[in-house]
């Protein structure tokens, strides 16, 4: 990143020169799109900016911005994101994944992140499959949604992801979709802004296994009402939703945690010391 | 408007190129160019009449991006160039909706007079766009059918 401190940076300024590997058509390039308007429209940069992430195709996104990157361990983005955010508070700090990377393989960490309430932003591009081991079932996946490797369905009542993040103490609850890249860089932009643990549901298509999702963008409406800070609201609001509501869900008062760490910060060497033999 | 524009069509032929779609990826890397040089066009005469050059976002209707700008989710890694020029038509269609409902408005004479140009300007991409769509052949049924598909065997 070469622009000089204190310039005002492009949204094409947070793409990276690596090109998406993601099928054409995904929604998770809107994704992208939004995310990289986002950081933008905050006047955020990217040396100040960390985005961290788990296994899977929306996974990928580190590599395909400018900012810092961690592409980790399948379904640990969030214990990595916790502890960057925890040791370098001065850093935007951003998890991002999919829905079997968030809900199945790190869905311990998804529960505990959101009772944590530490300060930082979870993307999850949710398709309601595993797209790149080739089409399984996922944690949100409909129950009859029927397959070669689930035939008739896997008769699974799907994870409900907003409602659990609710539950377990996120402070900012939202649901975004990525053909509406102008309405999902808002909602981005104020996940982040939002004091702790911000959780955006991403609805991103995947073209490949789920063509049908190609439909979603005529289902989606903005979510008819303003967003509260009372959990009991928000959360019959969304049990009684249908999945295609768009916005701010639920934005309250918890005091994100920050633990002292100041007395406990070692240098790299002092570190090593400690794992010598 | 036309940046932004020119962006997403090299978005879409770095994504059909990174697919094995090179005639599509040409594609869109040609409307890429068209929409660059229009842009430059503009910006020439925006300095030519000691104006200054927009940075700000594209104009766009509440919420959305620039009019000309193509939906992420249009493309397919089989599409054929109908699809890929279906994309550019219907993103002239809006513009040209736009621009020609604006010079219709109560605005200085100044504002709908350049309305006016831009909506003849768009009529004339549209009528291009037409143009090459009829001249090429329709794409067969199963167009999109593969037969290695990225999926799990039955």
């Amino acid at each position: 990143m070469n622009a000089p401190a204190g310039a005002a940076l492009a949204a094409k300024d947070f793409k990276s020169d690596t090109k998406p590997v993601w099928c054409p058509g995904c929604g998770d390039y809107g994704v992208l799109t939004s995310l990289a308007r986002a950081l933008s429209d905050l006047g955020l940069r990217p040396e100040s900016t960390a985005i961290v992430s788990g296994i899977g195709c929306s996974s990928r996104m580190p590599a395909y911005t400018t900012c810092y990157g961690f592409h980790g361990v399948h379904g640990r983005a969030l214990p990595v994101a916790t502890g960057l955010k925890i040791s370098r508070p001065d850093l935007t700090v951003i998890a991002a994944g999919g829905d079997g990377d968030g809900y199945s393989i790190g869905g311990n960490h998804f529960l505990h992140a959101c009772r944590r309430n530490v300060d930082f932003t979870y993307i999850v591009m949710d398709n309601h499959v595993y797209g790149m081991t080739k089409g399984q079932a996922s944690p949100t996946t409909e129950p009859d949604w029927d397959n070669a490797l689930t035939p008739g369905g896997s008769g699974l009542r799907p994870f409900q992801p907003l409602v659990i993040a609710l539950a377990s103490g996120a402070n900012f609850v939202a649901r975004a979709f990525s053909g509406d890249i102008v309405g999902t860089a808002a909602i981005i932009a104020e996940a982040i802004k939002a004091p702790g643990f911000s959780f955006v549901e991403l609805l991103s298509p995947c073209v490949t296994f789920r063509p049908e999702q190609r439909a979603w963008k005529e289902l989606i409406r903005p979510s008819p009402v303003q967003p509260t800070d009372d959990p009991v609201r928000a959360a019959r609001r969304i049990m009684t939703d249908d999945g295609f509501n768009i916005g701010v869900l639920y934005a309250g008062r918890r005091k994100p945690y920050q633990p002292e760490i100041g007395h406990a910060r070692k240098s790299p060497v002092e570190l090593a010391r400690g794992f010598a033999l | 408007m036309e940046v932004e524009a020119a962006e997403r069509y090299e978005e879409f032929a770095a994504q059909m190129e990174q697919h094995g779609n090179l005639d599509i990826a040409a594609l869109f890397a040609k409307l890429a160019a068209i929409e660059r040089k229009h842009a430059d066009a503009l910006a020439a005469d925006l300095e030519r009449g000691g104006h200054a050059i927009g940075t700000g976002p594209a104009l766009a209707a509440p919420g959305r991006e620039g009019l000309e700008t193509g939906s992420v989710d249009a493309l397919h890694y089989l599409m054929t160039p109908m699809h890929a020029l279906a994309i550019a038509l219907a993103n002239e269609q809006r513009a040209f909706a736009f621009f020609a409902e604006l010079a219709e408005r109560p605005m200085p004479a100044e504002v709908r007079r350049l309305a006016g140009d831009f909506a003849a300007e768009e009529k004339a991409h549209i009528a291009l766009v037409r143009d090459w769509l009829e001249r090429l052949p329709r794409p067969a049924e199963d167009w999109d059918y593969d037969p290695d598909e990225p999926r799990m065997p039955e």
